[in-house]
């Protein structure tokens, strides 16, 4: 592979960042690289806590009728699981690689509002801690929240869950609302507002172009969750009455305010992700991205649509016919885009020079693993399938395909890839591929066998099951999986370890990448960039480097 | 205001923050507005909007929420010709009708929390406050954003504010009236025509 030659200007050296050192540095600081750090960082933590969650819940269901825990603790282990995950884990990561790379691949010094952007990560991080002190709440009440991930009403009004955990839940996801609402409006104007001369809307990398887009659909719809979030606690603490069909409230009402918000939120979860793909692709592929515009189009198409599918989470409620034919169709037409993307990036492999990284392996891992949640949930579309598995292990298969086998193994990829931008050290490829195999057949074994339980019938959140035919030995490969899984993640954290302290040094482009992130050193000085360079296309690092055949030349041959 | 130069076309990063707030914002209250068309539609028992509520003495506060938007609009358009003297008064004028708006609001509440009407009366109660609650916080967040540049003004160091800094505020303020607008046309003028 050939290093992109940077100009002297780029390579000189400006070590502000070891200027000042110490646990203040951190959490004073304003700057959007070490904001985003912290937000990696805080979403490893509960990552490591949601997966041990996980693993205690595999424990108990590895065999039948099993004691391991009372169903009062398991209730509240998977309700914390889920919440954790999405909100604490897989938004924070996004969130964390977009203000690390946002402001880097447009040649900006930072974000726009760089103490909102504190304000938020630190908002954000107050909910989580709100939500777990539920667990320190005693009494016979007591006890974190236990009503699931979207707390369905009545049974999170006060009649069914009389302790405060559904409060601190509340609490804590307003805290962090509020904290992902600042981060959407932040990404939207630092892109709009803070481009380097030159870099227009059309050469934007792609995963800025995602951020984008997911920051537009944060700010229409985290409000949507947000004033659910306060009429709950209003019916819970002050006895309104918005939720509660006692007292001619509406339970549904609460479904439709979740799932209008609940769907965009996948794509929220998924969209940088699919713009870590489009960035990983092309590089390890050795060739520029296979119709970007469609790609980028294609995002704006699923942000739409995605807020025009939410009631596909609510066949089971009967809205009745004309409702569940509209929300049918609404969401096999959102796969038609996230169909085209699959086909961009396949075709951008096709007849390149792949070079299977770590990180390329992880993008592939993902293009596959993805590919099968999506199928599964066109399934989901069609309603009397729906009806047959809604609430079954299959729908819990369905979202880890989508979840873990898309956004996790897309920000595993992006982690090997940008590692060595934010530290100056490579992650160790042998532990990679451990990591990157461990984790493909830990994942695979422990999901794929769910869809086959749901299909024998296994509903989602019981705490344990008669030894059925079958459910006995398909429990338990899922349970070995999980373990396999949660090892996978130790190398991963052991590999993070080692390498920080005597990894291969990076050097400003060691994977001859085309993006601004990559003109600078790494990890870059305090104020990104001494000289953005000149940007005439969408890989300006290329046309540096090849100043005989730039993507302009090469356009105007091409007619 | 000047002309932006070919070259630094890029629109104002206050402006569009402030912006994207209000949008979030409008998101917010479509939701709890939602909510109050959703419950107003069923019958419930028990006090309801057409029975608890003033809608002529409401109006006349509302007026003068009304007028403030118009007043923080000369505010502004002083404050872009440098008329220090002006932009304080067109401020102070701001701030006394939306202290009015919030003290009307304040008695109805008093007055309907003696009748007994109250958030956990039935759903009017749980909508209606909800609803003109979160709109009352609104406000009153917004007093706080106008007499702070009504401090700065004062102190005389005008000079100190950014341009943007006060088309947010008076921003933030217009979407305030606005909300208004809708909730009163649905809370209070419906009952009447409905």
């Amino acid at each position: 592979m050939k290093e992109t030659a940077i100009p002297e200007a780029l390579g000189g050296e400006s070590f502000e960042l070891e200027a000042q050192e110490g646990w203040l540095s951190w959490v004073a600081s304003v700057d959007h690289k070490k904001i985003g750090i912290m937000y990696l960082f805080s979403a490893l933590i509960f990552f490591l806590v949601a997966g041990v969650l996980a693993l205690v819940m595999r424990i108990q269901l590895a065999v039948p009728g099993n004691h391991f825990l009372s169903p009062a603790v398991y209730n509240q282990i998977f309700t914390m699981h889920g919440t954790t995950m999405i909100f604490l884990v897989v938004v924070p990561a996004l969130i964390g690689f977009a203000n690390y790379l946002v402001p880097l691949m447009i040649g900006a010094r930072d974000m726009a509002f760089p103490r909102l952007n504190a304000l938020g990560f630190w908002v954000q991080i107050f909910g989580g801690v709100m939500l777990y002190f539920s667990f320190a709440t005693s009494g016979v009440n007591g006890g974190a929240p236990a009503v699931g991930w979207f707390s369905y009403a009545p049974l999170s009004e006060t009649a069914f869950s009389y302790g405060p955990g559904v409060d601190y839940w509340v609490l804590g996801l307003l805290g962090i609302g509020v904290g992902t609402l600042t981060a959407g409006i932040n990404l939207i104007t630092t892109t709009i507002c803070m481009r380097a001369p030159g870099m227009s809307i059309r050469r934007l990398p792609l995963f800025v172009w995602m951020t984008l887009i997911t920051g537009f659909l944060i700010v229409a719809v985290m409000p949507i969750f947000n004033a659910g979030l306060v009429m709950l606690l209003i019916d819970r603490l002050l006895n309104g009455h918005f939720f509660r069909a006692d007292t001619g409230g509406s339970a549904v009402l609460w479904q439709h305010f979740f799932w209008a918000f609940g769907h965009p939120e996948v794509y929220i979860m998924v969209l940088p992700a699919f713009g870590m793909i489009s960035e990983i692709v092309p590089v390890f592929s050795g060739k520029p991205i296979y119709g970007y515009d469609f790609v980028a189009a294609s995002t704006v198409a699923i942000a739409f649509l995605s807020m025009t599918v939410w009631a596909h989470h609510m066949f089971a409620v009967g809205l009745g016919h004309a409702f569940d034919l509209f929300f049918g169709i609404t969401s096999m037409a959102i796969a038609v885009p996230t169909g085209v993307k699959i086909f961009n990036w396949t075709a951008t492999m096709y007849q390149g020079r792949v070079r299977f990284t770590t990180s390329m392996m992880f993008a592939v891992g993902f293009l596959l693993m993805f590919t099968i949640g999506g199928l599964s949930g066109v399934a989901f579309a069609v309603v009397p399938i729906d009806w047959q598995l809604t609430d079954s292990y299959f729908v819990v298969a369905h979202f880890h395909y989508v979840l873990f086998g898309g956004t996790a193994f897309a920000v595993f990829g992006g982690a090997y890839y940008w590692f060595p931008k934010m530290s100056g050290r490579m992650l160790d490829e042998r532990w990679g591929k451990v990591h990157f195999w461990l984790t493909l057949i830990g994942f695979n074994l422990t999901f794929m066998i769910q869809h086959v339980l749901g299909m024998f019938g296994m509903p989602r959140r019981v705490f344990t099951y008669p030894a059925l035919p079958g459910w006995e030995t398909m429990n338990m490969i899922s349970t070995i999986g999980a373990f396999i899984l949660g090892f996978s993640v130790l190398i991963f954290l052991v590999n993070v370890v080692l390498s920080l302290r005597g990894g291969k040094v990076a050097g400003d482009n060691p994977w001859g990448a085309w993006t601004l992130e990559w003109a600078t050193t790494s990890p870059p000085p305090e104020e990104n960039f001494e000289r953005v360079p000149p940007i005439h296309g969408r890989r300006p690092l290329w046309d540096l480097a090849h100043p005989d055949r730039t993507d302009e030349m090469m356009m105007k041959l091409a007619g | 205001m000047t002309k932006a130069m070919p070259e630094n076309t890029m629109p104002d990063k206050t402006k569009l923050g402030v912006g994207l707030f209000i949008l979030s914002e409008a998101a917010f209250f479509s939701i709890l507005i939602i909510s109050y068309i959703y419950f107003y539609l069923i019958p419930s028992h028990g006090p309801s909007a057409a029975t608890s509520l003033n809608p002529m003495r409401t109006l006349v506060f509302s007026i003068c929420l009304f007028l403030s938007s118009a007043t923080v609009h000369l505010a502004g358009r002083s404050f872009r010709f440098g008329r220090v003297t002006s932009v304080r008064w067109w401020l102070a004028a701001t701030v006394v009708l939306g202290a009015i708006f919030l003290f009307g609001q304040a008695r109805e509440y008093m007055g309907l929390l003696a009748r007994g009407v109250t958030i956990s009366t039935n759903l009017f109660g749980a909508t209606f406050f909800t609803l003109t609650g979160f709109h009352g916080l609104h406000v009153f967040f917004g007093l706080c954003a106008l007499a702070t540049l009504l401090g700065v003004a004062m102190s005389g160091r005008m000079g100190q504010i950014k341009p943007s800094g006060f088309e947010a505020v008076a921003m933030y303020w217009h979407f305030v009236d606005v909300v208004w607008v809708l909730i009163f046309t649905l809370i209070y003028l419906w009952p009447l025509f409905g």
